[in-house]
């Protein structure tokens, strides 16, 4: 049907709803720009001051492979298993290679080629957070296997059930720009890679400092600017849309940012970097799914809770569970997409006064109706996510002969071991 | 001949430089250590996780002196370093065989 209406969207004189929009295609291109940057290197930088000078390369080298192999991917079947018809919980392969799509092809007001590259800088993004869970101990070959699979088997379907016109989009779900997509289907993955890896070597009692905290910060800069592109430009169009889920985007930001330094202040007696930039992340990743749907005093709101729940998970998950989630991934990123994915079908409400939102997905007509969809959203994505990752980590794992780098490797590091490079040669 | 080894904090360097420089004190090497004393580690908190910093960051100074003149250095230094708190470190003195300058050959007393 897509494809009838583009091939008549291209006849001369044809009056039709959807033709190149200049200004859509301006901002799309450069959120295409943005997202990528959130990547290359963002959470490059970010990621890798957080461990340690011996696996700062490594940790480089992982997301930046990730980016390339995501890519190529996505090319061949990604965006055409993620956003062609096909049925409810996967696409099809008519677009594969992207065969049929020219530049004259429209998706919407943009060109198709477009809509496909700003979609997978998303697709990119979303296998490379996953490294934080089993940062410094992954075997390189294990990492390219796992996250190539990982991308096809649980990204491309949730993709599809979600922004490809798959069920849980049937069912008038709310997920503006990823909060089941990228941050649950990341975060839970890495969960689950944590635990099936199991802790680093000298976890709990070796010092695991951050070892340049500068880098991180740095990163976390280039992630809140490159996130106005992830959810301001999934409004797909350069309209009030785009302006106020950035708006929205960057109060959550700024909230949650603040909201981990203050409770690390009272709690500790002392505010810190790594605290405010995390809180940051908390308040990006948890306004991600609601941030086509809400308004500014709820973000407000979206971020104050984002900081205050994931603070405590982090707690929970590293000092109670002793779980080694090295770059806390799941407790940020996982927790942050499900909790910004339920507070989406709350505060799109246009009946909350000051905290009111702009209107309930497909059919449902109450925050109750709305929130059933959001709740089975995130319990299908979690389960699911936990379940193929599980497999896929053990699958790999027998066939790269041991997901782990040697014990001797890992405690002279992985740059050295896996790489023969060195960060630093000062 | 005799060298003489200070570990002192670092935040010192600068007042024990000056100190030296005024009894004539006419060179040194400096190097950053790390170590550990009477002054445990501190705790240092990444993400609710605590860490036990073991080392604690010090400066090494060591200068060779002619032996009649040790004295004075190591109360310069003393003055100098002093905080009156645990950690404000140690000298030691130790014997030096043999001193040669590079550039003209002099050897012995000459050479320092």
């Amino acid at each position: 049907m897509r494809y009838i209406l583009t091939l008549l969207a291209l006849m001369p004189g044809f009056a039709m709803a959807e033709t190149l929009d200049t200004g859509d295609t301006a901002w799309i291109l450069t959120s295409t720009a943005l997202v990528l940057f959130m990547t290359l290197p963002g959470l490059c930088f970010f990621y890798a001051g957080l461990v340690r000078s011996k696996n700062v390369l490594s940790v480089l080298m992982q997301c930046f492979a990730i980016a390339c192999i995501a890519s190529i991917i996505w090319l061949i079947a990604g965006y055409s298993l993620a956003f062609g018809e096909g049925n409810a919980f996967i696409g099809d392969l008519s677009k594969a290679f992207l065969n049929g799509v020219g530049k004259e092809t429209l998706s919407g007001t943009l060109p198709e080629p477009l809509f496909f590259t700003f979609q997978m800088t998303f697709a990119i993004i979303t296998p490379a957070l996953i490294v934080g869970g089993f940062a410094e101990r992954m075997k390189f070959s294990s990492v390219l296997l796992f996250s190539s699979a990982w991308l096809v088997l649980v990204y491309l379907p949730v993709c599809h059930w979600v922004w490809g016109g798959g069920w849980l989009a049937e069912m008038g779900m709310l997920d503006f720009a990823g909060g089941t997509v990228v941050h649950i289907t990341a975060g839970v993955a890495a969960l689950v890679a944590a635990l099936v890896i199991k802790n680093r070597n000298g976890y709990g009692t070796a010092s695991m400092i951050p070892h340049n905290l500068t880098m991180t910060m740095g990163g976390a800069g280039m992630l809140w600017v490159g996130w106005f592109g992830f959810n301001g430009g999934s409004a797909v169009a350069a309209n009030g849309d785009a302006a106020m889920a950035m708006l929205v985007t960057h109060i959550s930001a700024a909230t949650g940012a603040l909201t981990w330094m203050f409770i690390e202040w009272f709690k500790y007696g002392k505010p810190s970097v790594l605290g405010i930039v995390t809180g940051m992340v908390a308040g990006l990743g948890t306004i991600t799914p609601a941030s086509g749907y809400v308004g500014p005093a709820a973000a407000l709101v979206i971020g104050l809770l984002a900081g205050i729940v994931c603070f405590y998970c982090t707690n929970l998950i590293k000092q109670k569970w002793k779980i080694d989630d090295s770059l806390d991934v799941f407790p940020v990123h996982g927790v942050g997409g499900i909790l910004g994915t339920f507070l989406a079908g709350i505060f799109c409400s246009t009946d909350l006064g000051i905290f009111s939102g702009y209107g309930f997905g497909g059919d449902n007509t109450s925050i109750g109706e709305q929130l059933q969809v959001q709740l089975i959203g995130i319990a299908a994505t979690f389960v699911y996510t936990a379940v193929v990752s599980f497999v896929l980590l053990k699958l790999v794992g027998v066939l790269t002969k041991g997901l782990r780098v040697e014990r001797d490797a890992e405690i002279q590091g992985l740059d050295i071991t896996s790489h023969e490079e060195r960060g630093y040669n000062l | 001949m005799k060298k003489i080894t200070a570990i002192i904090k670092p935040h010192k360097l600068d007042e024990v430089r000056a100190a030296l420089s005024e009894i004539n004190v006419a060179g040194m090497t400096v190097t950053e250590v790390k170590g550990f004393g009477r002054q445990k580690g501190h705790l240092e908190l990444y993400r609710g996780a605590e860490y036990s910093i073991e080392f604690v960051l010090k400066t090494k100074i060591e200068i060779v002196i002619e032996a009649t003149r040790v004295d004075a250095v190591v109360e310069a230094i003393m003055q100098s370093a002093r905080t009156n708190k645990i950690g404000d470190g140690k000298i030691f003195v130790t014997n030096v065989e043999q001193t040669v300058r590079i550039r003209t050959g002099e050897e012995g007393v000459e050479a320092v």
